[in-house]
């Protein structure tokens, strides 16, 4: 017996036969629930995580302006002073290209909802930019007509031997995070690394363009004029660039250009002109404030708090709302789940204590709103709810209130509760009905002739039986008006709103869509919690669904 | 994410080279997006039946989705699979498709046709071209209606009897959102009509529009849906209230409910189409062909004989004829016409979009408050 380990009829060992055996049927039970499995996987739970991954993404930032983002790293924001001119360099030629793709007003519209205005800021300058460029691109290409002709560009810059390669991936990463969508394509340009030395601004916005224009718009940069920022970079650089040794393609067009002293725009004055907005120091604030890939601002203003410069604060008094909501979505979310036990326990036990016919005709009453789309429920609701409505019309026609105080059950709290203890009532009843169903009589009949009276039959003996069916149904109720939208909208008035429509208003309105995931994030961790403390409270395994 | 993206980028792909087959230029489907109801037939009585008419094998299914079109399209711009070809959204709208690149920048005078004397496209639109990327086709108008049997002997005739609980008690309707409504508390509180952007983009000003509101705050609807002040109206809730200018018309000169227009400081908007951006290039031809067509003069003119909104262009004004089934001179119904644009208002759309999140967020803290 000591070592004997017992065998299977093929001599293996029992233990290790038993265990393949299983796994076998574990992976044929996988395989049938994997058609459901992958399709839960593919259309629920990688769209919700997407979603709600977008509360603290903001790579759009740095996206679209990754150089100034860069600049402006070791920027004082409380020196009082606004940047210096290599920052509004580098947001010149950000600003460029991003307004090429159009994708300047995208991150106007994404740091509008930090500061008020920089919408129509980036929208104005992403136009007014043309014009800084043609400041220098009109006296080069008077200069010398070569400058007019794409060739001549591809000529100077286009390596013959050693090419600067990390330059060019570097820009085809920029222009493939900028645009969203790859730019991997053959350019038919490299950049010459002896030019990134001498001209590294011309290089780099000359490589951007080729890049842009290759794999963006599908055309040869060799036969087409770079945009006016390479014009700008050209004189930008040629100020310093010491082209002595320099004997290259286009080196003598170069050493004419330079004599020439092209006009070189002052960043900062130019972008000053543009909007003065610029030449302060908080539209400045705003982009250092917001440029990490990754933020914790939408949860802030989830909150009701804000990022500033210096730290975290609490948004002005008069903006405040979301927490007061979240509370009021909870606060009514109970409300109606207590006036759903209250209303909907009696007709349960009346469902299960009835003879099968009239509780058949009954179940069909309780199901039949089921029918009837929501809408119209919500709508009725109004009919009958409203100042001039079917109850007030009763009401002051049997002489209970005068035509003058009409009672207001409608655009407030009181029109929100009733409304969704309406349409919610049947996903209490069912549970509960399921639970009292299973309950014996005889155990009520037992307690009386034990001399137990009727209340205390009922409380000692019936209701501790019919728990786990008001657990379930109130789980059921309360998440599900906890995430309430189109009821709320139309009966809730002012007061009976709840967190979902603010959710609505940043989704479909305000396109605010990474506070509506931050909102939506917390809401969903509220129900995990509010889920954990019952479990705690009255244990999970209580609940009976049917 | 990749896994989707390609999913659908391949039946998007299957789905545009089977259409791309059937025309040789121009895709032969196409979906347009609109409002529902009573505009998008005034839509397809003017120009989609005789688009389709002219254009043998061309169909066209319509999608009720612009109250969310731009979310929509956003949406559908991410997963790489547009599926809508043009879309009719309010400017505000518009703008903020074509900042976000999800809408094609028109060239006017490329892109739409001239008018009948020649006058170019861009001329005929003049100010309206509000955007780039919008084609606009009517100009409508939010305004108030009120109670002719509620309001006592003196009907109203400025919009200023909307704050004056005691010459007309009862309650009112308004839009549950700041814009117009704030504009209309600070010209009621003296704010010149000049100033009233200057004023509203302080924060006193916001506060000064807020506690002029707050004045009748006890005594307002909040409404949300453009439907729900003709039906407050029509059950004697309110006696007055705000909605778009073709609603009150139904419910005055259709449903024969006891209904006046208050057309005082009433505020412009604007009304078109966009053609979203991703598109494959026969389906973009063919939306740009639609769009030439259901935009000219004619076609934007015959529209108004459906529903009383005012023709875009400037040329399609004079054909402004009868209604089609009402047999009624529709002139004095459009928000256009002179004797209702005594006093009116421009949407202010620059300000809007700047402003609309901060305001926004106090004024629905003011309401909840």
């Amino acid at each position: 017996m000591s070592d004997a380990t017992m065998l299977a009829a093929d001599g293996t060992p029992l233990k290790r036969s038993l265990a393949r055996a299983l796994r076998r049927q574990k992976l044929r039970a996988l395989g049938l629930i994997a058609p459901l499995l992958i399709f839960v996987l593919i259309t629920f739970i990688v769209p919700i995580a997407s979603m709600l991954f977008r509360s603290v993404e903001n790579q759009i930032v740095e996206n679209t302006l990754p150089m100034t983002v860069e600049a402006l790293a070791d920027w004082d924001p409380n020196a009082g002073k606004t940047p210096s001119e290599a920052v509004y360099e580098a947001l010149y030629f950000d600003m460029f290209l991003a307004a090429e793709a159009k994708r300047h007003t995208r991150l106007g519209t994404r740091l509008n909802y930090e500061q008020t205005g920089v919408s129509s800021l980036f929208r104005q300058s992403g136009r007014a930019l043309d014009d800084i460029g043609k400041e220098t691109q009109k006296p080069l290409e008077e200069l010398n007509n070569a400058w007019k002709d794409g060739e001549t560009w591809h000529g100077i810059f286009n390596a013959t031997d050693n090419a600067d390669t990390a330059l060019l991936d570097l820009q085809r990463k920029r222009v493939a995070a900028l645009t969203g969508s790859p730019a991997s394509d053959e350019v038919n340009f490299a950049p010459d690394a002896t030019l990134y030395n001498l001209l590294p601004k011309t290089t780099r916005a000359y490589t951007a363009w080729a890049v842009y224009t290759a794999t963006q718009q599908g055309r040869d940069p060799a036969t087409r004029d770079p945009w006016e920022a390479v014009a700008t970079a050209l004189a930008l650089d040629l100020r310093t660039a010491d082209l002595s040794a320099y004997s290259g393609p286009g080196a003598d067009l170069l050493a004419e250009a330079q004599t020439a002293d092209l006009p070189v725009p002052a960043m900062a004055t130019a972008f000053a002109d543009m909007d003065e907005d610029w030449a302060g120091a908080t539209v400045w604030k705003t982009i250092q404030t917001h440029s990490s890939t990754y933020t914790s601002g939408y949860f802030l203003n989830a909150v009701d708090a804000q990022k500033t410069p210096d730290g975290v604060a609490w948004q002005p008094d008069d903006k405040q709302i979301l927490l007061k909501l979240f509370g009021r979505t909870i606060w009514m979310s109970l409300l109606i789940t207590f006036s759903c036990i209250a209303l909907g326990y009696p007709i349960a036990w009346l469902l299960a204590n009835l003879p099968m016919r009239q509780a058949n005709l009954l179940l069909i009453l309780v199901l039949l709103p089921f029918w009837t789309s929501l809408l119209v429920r919500t709508s009725a609701w109004k009919v009958m709810l409203q100042q001039q409505g079917v109850i007030n019309d009763v009401l002051v026609w049997i002489g209970l209130v005068g035509d003058g105080d009409r009672l207001i059950m409608i655009n407030n709290q009181f029109g929100t509760i009733v409304a969704m203890t309406h349409i919610l009532l049947p996903f209490m009843i069912l549970p509960m009905y399921s639970v009292m169903q299973t309950i014996p009589p005889s155990y009520l009949r037992a307690a009386k002739s034990l001399g137990a009276t009727n209340w205390t039959a009922f409380w000692r003996v019936y209701f501790p039986q019919s728990v786990p069916g008001i657990g379930a149904g109130s789980i059921l109720v309360f998440i599900l008006s906890i995430g309430y939208y189109i009821t709320p909208e139309i009966v809730g008035g002012t007061k009976g709103v709840f967190i979902s429509n603010r959710i609505a208003y940043h989704i479909s309105s305000s396109l605010n869509w990474g506070l509506a995931a931050a909102l939506g994030t917390i809401l969903l961790a509220a129900v995990l919690v509010l889920y954990w403390a019952y479990d705690k409270i009255v244990g999970i395994d209580n609940v009976k669904l049917g | 994410m990749k896994l989707t993206k390609t999913l659908l980028a391949t039946t998007a792909l299957t789905l545009a080279s089977g259409t791309a087959f059937a025309d040789g230029h121009m895709a032969s489907d196409m979906t347009l997006v609109s409002w529902g109801g009573a505009y998008q037939s005034s839509q397809q009585n003017a120009y989609v039946a005789p688009y389709l008419e002219m254009n043998d094998g061309v169909s066209a299914v319509w999608d009720e989705s612009s109250a969310e079109a731009v979310a929509k399209l956003r949406a559908m711009n991410e997963a790489g699979s547009v599926t809508w070809d043009v879309v009719d959204v309010v400017a505000a709208d518009a703008i903020r498709l074509c900042d976000e690149g999800l809408a094609l920048e028109i060239d006017p005078d490329e892109d739409l046709a001239a008018a009948p004397d020649g006058t170019s496209a861009a001329d005929d639109f003049g100010d309206l071209l509000v955007s780039d990327c919008f084609i606009p086709q009517i100009v409508y108008s939010t305004t108030f209606g009120y109670r002719t049997d509620l309001v006592g002997d003196t009907a109203p005739t400025s919009v200023c009897a909307v704050f004056d609980t005691e010459a007309y008690p009862g309650k009112r309707s308004l839009e549950k959102r700041p814009i117009n409504n704030m504009e209309w508390a600070l010209l009621c509180d003296g704010v010149a009509k000049d100033d009233v952007y200057d004023v509203l983009a302080t924060d006193d000003g916001q506060q000064q529009a807020l506690d002029k509101l707050a004045t009748i705050k006890d005594d307002v609807i909040w409404w949300s849906a453009g439907a729900d002040t003709p039906q407050l109206l029509a059950d004697g809730e309110v006696v007055m209230g705000s909605t778009y200018n073709g609603r009150l018309f139904a419910a005055i000169e259709e449903q024969k409910q006891p209904i006046g227009m208050l057309w005082d400081a009433q505020v412009f908007d604007l009304d078109g189409w966009i053609i979203p951006t991703g598109l494959s290039p026969e389906r973009e031809a063919r939306a740009r062909d639609f769009i030439k067509f259901a935009t000219d003069t004619q076609r934007l003119a015959d529209q108004a004989k459906y529903i009383s909104y005012g023709p875009a262009r400037a040329s399609s004004a004079p054909l402004v004829g009868q209604h089609a089934e009402l047999g009624i001179d529709m002139a004095p119904h459009m928000p256009t016409d002179p004797n209702n644009a005594q006093n009116t208002f421009l949407y202010n759309y620059e300000f809007w979009a700047d402003y609309r999140d901060d305001i926004d967020a106090k004024f629905q803290a003011w309401l909840a408050q």
